[in-house]
């Protein structure tokens, strides 16, 4: 394993450690966000912007690993502790995504963009039909269980502050992004990284060159797929509810924007991107009721600077999307 | 028997507007290879203005009038000013841009229209025909729907079959390298496809919120609806997406009418998705395959 990536690992450990402990319960609730964010964000990139697949379903799949972690955590007696809760809820979610990414993997372009697309407005209907189990419009209630005692007792001896349960899920939530980001490094790193860029380059070329197309088409989205589950179970607790409202198409657009906000293709600017989906609202909706909009219209603001600002990377810095830089760079030299 | 004739009609008069949305967007796919997921918050916006104008107590063939004409000009403003800097690029860069389109319309419409639930008027009745004593689902609202989304078709078939000007856009369209050397200018018939396809777009619309609820996110099903007509029909061919567009509301009704509404979406995706596989080229494939 490379040292690199565990030393940033550790250094990150370092700042959530004293950020979360010196934050009010409001935005340690904020970061808590920020790192689901983040970690969805920090799959599409990989998917995105490593293997040039866009997936505008990836809050649907938010939405699986949601309500995975509701039923999980449905029955007080049988609760399993809960980061095996946000693994299973992974697992799930990483099956359902084998079952898109085997048919995404034969789609390019607008047809993957169509068929997420549909995914995205489709999931939502799910719950609906089956309101018995999944409770239709109102959603399930999440519990967000106890904290182990033993847990509790440490963190008082280390830091001499009670262990609040939103904290307690605000460190959870940051130890799984660290734990995701130091993977997704590795991994593009890797041979399999290297082959799905080869793959967005020159498909026709890496096939020639013997690396299975689909097959790294299908890992790659299966690996993204699983980073959603993940944030969708931790934003499941975090908001203590999983309802369809929640992952409407604007969570899957949201999602796409952060990420080429960010800068596409780097683990970094998903962490950019989430923390401009977190903590861009607020200020934007304040600015914009002190400019005399009513609350709802405010709300509006920020994803409208998202979308402008989409659009105009899109058009400001167009070879940079699909390639990375390097792609750039190649480019302006052979021009 | 009964049931299934009031769903066939329901899904005969949904298909209608799909079809009118799965032509817009084989439009511009024909003009531009980009398949403008904007389009549906395109057309909500123009639907908007008509709704303004009616409340404000104009006539509905106003406000109908205003959309149709502010599609169009709409469309020429996209196409000129934001999508005809992403030609020659990756196709994942048009996509991500139509994406920001489709945010940035959609947010300025909750903003400028409110994003309150407003009930939008029918210039014809909403209640069923009366045929041999039984109410039966056609409406007349429905018979216009299919008839308006008709008369588009037969419009643009005479405009791309039968003028210069059609002849044209199909050059531009069809290779823009050897149109230019023949004189056409490209960069124009592109703009008018845009404008006519958000045309075409406008007129969904305004189909679909007639005697319903309008609301800023009230395309956001149509437009997946909409491309999963346009795939069937092949994307390319404006008789397809109508066809397709048709045939997809008969199967949507009937999940509908049959399984339960809230699997529809559902239900076109597993379309969507059998199509792609099993025939990428669209059920009436021509000779040459399709790459998806």
């Amino acid at each position: 394993m490379p040292r690199k990536p565990l030393l940033l690992a550790l250094a990150g450990l370092v700042v959530v450690v004293l950020v979360l402990e010196n934050t009010g319960p409001f935005l340690t609730a904020q970061f808590t966000t920020m790192a689901y964010f983040a970690i969805a964000a920090g799959g599409l990139t990989v998917l995105t912007g490593l293997n040039g697949q866009l997936s505008l379903g990836h809050g649907a799949l938010m939405a699986v690993g949601a309500y995975s972690a509701a039923l999980l955590l449905k029955s007080p007696e049988s609760a399993l502790p809960l980061p095996v809760i946000l693994l299973v809820a992974m697992v799930i979610t990483l099956a359902v995504g084998v079952l898109v990414g085997v048919a995404a993997a034969r789609l390019h372009g607008p047809y993957l963009a169509g068929a997420t697309l549909a995914l995205a407005v489709a999931v939502p209907g799910i719950p609906l039909f089956f309101g018995e189990a999944l409770g239709g419009e109102q959603g399930l209630t999440v519990r967000m269980p106890e904290i182990p005692g033993w847990l509790a007792d440490a963190a008082y001896f280390v830091t001499g502050q009670d262990l609040t349960r939103i904290r307690y899920l605000a460190y959870l939530s940051w130890l799984a992004v660290i734990v995701v980001f130091v993977l997704l490094a590795n991994l593009s790193r890797s041979r399999v990284g290297r082959d799905w860029q080869a793959v967005r380059d020159e498909d026709v070329a890496a096939g020639l060159a013997g690396i299975d197309l689909g097959r790294t088409r299908v890992l790659a989205f299966v690996v993204s797929a699983g980073c959603a589950g993940l944030a969708g179970a931790l934003m499941a607790l975090s908001a203590r509810l999983a309802a369809p409202s929640g992952f409407a198409l604007t969570l899957s657009l949201l999602l796409v924007s952060a990420v080429v906000l960010g800068g596409l293709g780097s683990l970094t600017g998903a962490l950019a991107g989430a923390a401009l989906l977190t903590f861009l609202p607020p200020l934007v909706t304040g600015a914009g009721t002190d400019l005399g909009l009513s609350d709802v219209q405010a709300a509006h603001l920020a994803p409208l600077i998202y979308g402008l600002v989409t659009v105009l990377i899109v058009l400001l810095a167009p070879a940079g999307l699909a390639g990375g830089l390097r792609k750039l760079t190649h480019r302006r030299r052979n021009s | 028997m009964q049931q299934l004739l009031t769903t066939a009609l329901t899904g005969l008069t949904l298909g209608a507007v799909y079809a009118a949305f799965a032509l817009a967007l084989v439009l511009i796919w024909r003009a531009t290879r980009i398949v403008n997921f904007a389009q549906a918050p395109m057309a909500m916006i123009t639907t908007y203005l008509a709704l303004v104008l009616i409340d404000a107590g104009w006539s509905y063939w106003l406000g109908f009038a205003v959309a149709l004409f502010s599609g169009l000009l709409l469309g020429a403003l996209v196409e000129r000013f934001v999508v005809r800097f992403v030609s020659g690029k990756p196709e994942i860069n048009a996509v991500i841009l139509t994406l920001g389109l489709f945010i940035v319309l959609h947010a300025l419409a909750a903003l400028v229209f409110g994003s309150r639930y407003r009930s939008f008027p029918a210039p014809f009745g909403l209640t069923g025909f009366e045929v041999g004593g039984t109410t039966i689902a056609l409406t007349g609202f429905g018979v216009f729907t299919i008839a308006a989304v008709g008369v588009a078709l037969i419009g643009l078939v005479l405009l791309f079959r039968g003028t210069d000007l059609g002849l044209r856009m199909r050059a531009a369209a069809f290779d823009r390298e050897v149109a230019r050397l023949l004189g056409v200018r490209v960069g124009r018939m592109l703009t008018l496809g845009w404008a006519l396809a958000a045309l075409a777009g406008s007129l969904s619309g305004l189909l679909i919120a007639g005697g319903g609820l309008v609301h800023p996110s009230y395309m956001d099903g149509v437009v997946v609806y909409g491309f999963v007509a346009a795939v069937l029909g092949g994307l390319d061919s404006p008789v397809g997406a109508v066809v397709g567009g048709v045939a997809l509301g008969l199967s949507l009704s009937l999940v509908s009418g049959y399984v339960g509404a809230e699997l529809v979406p559902l239900a076109a995706l597993a379309i969507l998705m059998v199509v792609l596989l099993l025939k990428p080229g669209g059920l009436f494939a021509s000779v040459r395959e399709r790459r998806v």
